[in-house]
């Protein structure tokens, strides 16, 4: 019954392997793709998984010098950035009276949030493609900075209400027996105290921006004008038939920045995944 | 829906102070309203109204630059007897039962392998979430990739093993590009689940495994009279959840299949995108995408009460 712990490693190593293969395979065919001559790569007779005629950079020279890609990255930065900045601070304020304060309707403010969270982006693309032509943002980067905010902060403000509820009330308390005002309270005592949920909730939120599809497909029509996620998969195509080199070279490079993020603050993502589903 | 399920969910029994009941819970209430009022608008403009307006459209015959006439619920009512909307329909139910089935049995398997103590499972952990993180459009570029029909790479290994003679036409032949559909929504879906369940995993008291142990259960009994009763509510939530999501699931099925071959993986976000969008019929487009919605509702409903009940426990 007792078993030695190499035994154990071994066993949970062994066990481990076919979810890791199976999740980190299609970024090792990405790379493995995006690194190989196209006369090996169309060739039926070579070993897709050998690069046997050396490796070649001319699919990340065709994606950097030759295509939209790098406005494409621009333009996903800029969008995620704002649209993340300002779902958090929304959300943030938002979290604080949830959490904190006691108001009529608290219970079916939260209620609502909750129901606009679940509300898929896939139930709103239709009128919000008319709303944003009304408003005149169609077509610009203003209609996915002006859009993203509507699924995000429902979402950081649901993780944000829990992670203020998990923060002990006293040194807030105390602040405002001493006659701290609310705002002064949550920016000096509340702000540094949340900063770990803070952080948390903006590496989603740019998560979900910088992976958003359906809104950056139906907004924006310009090639120049568009967001990676879609113009990788919209745009990037050229006339011949072989591109798949600079297609797994565009979707692993847009790829990077998430997933390099995501393996800095390894702890907040998993405690916020957790956070979301489990505590919310 | 009752009010107190958020109490519950949201905001923790309140154990305010007395002394704190500071002279205007009017100023403070203002307060609140004052935080909350830009979430509210911004929800309000952006997700209440283009909801309603979707409803209004969908309610009548409104094309891309015409407004149309109002038609009640003739596009509901009419849509079930085309047949494309039908198939549609079946195969948004098909792939989100077949999805979440699959995610839910390999996500438990998938906690207890993670679950385990070894050096460097933290690396484990990461890396099986990576498919989690990375934009779905993106990973999805990847697997069409995988299944190309002169290229694909299962192809290649397959022949090799002698499994199959020729290669395999996998995005164009109906059975198979159904089962790739589900396959890479359950790959990129697989981690929130086997994650979520390991976080519940770990909060199982130890000792009850040892007493049971103790009382001669063996580990299947373990798993199945403390594990799985003790996990119920997360995987309800988790479940609830997947299914929201993988029924209006968009970007999978976009990018794999565009809905083909004959329609037989188009869902109906692809079909609203396609109805909508491509040809202008924003009407239909409205009325297919809002079929999605009793889904959304039950799951919000019943996803409402097991909260409740979980905390409860």
């Amino acid at each position: 019954m007792v078993r030695s712990p190499a035994r154990r490693a071994l066993t949970a190593y062994l066990t481990a392997a076919p979810f890791v293969v199976f999740a980190l395979f299609p970024f090792a065919w990405m790379l493995v793709t995006s690194l190989k001559k196209n006369n090996e790569l169309y060739d039926l007779s070579q070993n897709p998984f050998l690069i046997r005629a050396g490796i070649t950079w001319e699919h990340y020279q065709y994606l950097f010098a030759q295509s939209p890609f790098p406005l494409w990255l621009r333009n996903s930065i800029i969008v995620a950035v704002v649209s993340t900045a300002a779902s958090v601070v929304l959300a943030l304020l938002a979290a604080y009276a949830l959490a904190r304060l006691r108001f009529r309707y608290a219970e079916g403010v939260s209620t609502f949030v909750f129901i606009i969270y679940l509300l898929p982006t896939t139930l709103l693309f239709l009128p919000l493609a008319r709303l944003v032509s009304v408003l005149h943002i169609a077509n610009t980067l203003w209609s996915l900075i002006v859009t993203y905010p509507a699924f995000m902060t429902p979402f950081i403000t649901w993780m944000l209400t829990a992670y203020l509820n998990s923060i002990p009330r006293d040194l807030e308390e105390s602040a405002l027996v001493d006659g701290c005002t609310r705002l002064a309270a949550l920016r000096r005592i509340v702000l540094p105290l949340a900063r770990p949920g803070i952080i948390t909730a903006t590496l989603f939120g740019f998560t979900l921006a910088w992976g958003e599809f359906i809104y950056a497909l139906t907004f924006i029509s310009t090639t120049s004008l568009k967001t990676v996620t879609a113009g990788v998969v919209v745009d990037l195509i050229r006339g011949d038939v072989f591109y798949w080199g600079s297609l797994m070279a565009g979707a692993l490079v847009a790829s990077l920045p998430v997933v390099i993020l995501f393996s800095l603050f390894l702890d907040h993502y998993v405690s916020g995944l957790t956070a979301g589903a489990v505590k919310g | 829906m009752g009010d107190d399920v958020t109490e519950s969910a949201v905001r923790r029994p309140q154990v305010f102070p007395r002394r704190l009941r500071r002279p205007g819970l009017g100023a403070e209430s203002t307060v609140a309203w004052g935080m909350l009022a830009p979430t509210l608008l911004l929800l309000g403009l952006l997700a209440v109204y283009p909801l309603l307006y979707a409803l209004y459209l969908s309610m009548t015959t409104a094309q891309v630059g015409a407004p149309g006439r109002f038609v009640g619920l003739a596009n509901f009512l009419r849509l079930p007897h085309t047949a494309i909307f039908a198939l549609t329909l079946w195969n948004t139910v098909l792939y989100t039962v077949s999805a979440v089935a699959v995610k839910l049995a390999l996500g438990l398997v998938l906690a207890f392998v993670l679950a385990q103590r070894a050096p460097g499972m933290k690396w484990i952990r990461s890396a099986v979430l990576v498919p989690w993180v990375a934009p779905i459009s993106l990973s999805v570029l990847a697997w069409t990739w995988m299944f190309d029909s002169t290229f694909s790479v299962f192809n290649w290994v397959l022949m090799h093993l002698h499994l199959i003679s020729g290669p395999i036409g996998w995005l164009g032949t109906p059975r198979l590009a159904r089962f790739a559909v589900v396959l890479v929504n359950v790959w990129s879906g697989l981690p929130f689940f086997g994650i979520t369940f390991l976080a519940g995993l770990v909060t199982i008291p130890q000792e009850l495994y040892e007493a049971a142990t103790v009382d001669g259960v063996g580990a299947l009994g373990r798993v199945r009279r403390i594990t799985l009763p003790l996990l119920r509510p997360v995987i309800a939530t988790v479940v609830l959840f997947s299914v929201v999501m993988t029924s209006s699931d968009f970007a999978t099925i976009f990018v794999l299949t565009h809905g083909g071959p004959m329609n037989t993986t188009q869902v109906l976000s692809t079909l609203a995108f396609r109805l909508g969008l491509a040809t202008g019929d924003l009407g239909n487009g409205a009325a297919i995408s809002l079929y999605l919605f009793p889904a959304l509702l039950l799951a919000t409903t019943v996803q409402a009460r097991l909260m409740r009940r979980t905390w409860q426990w």
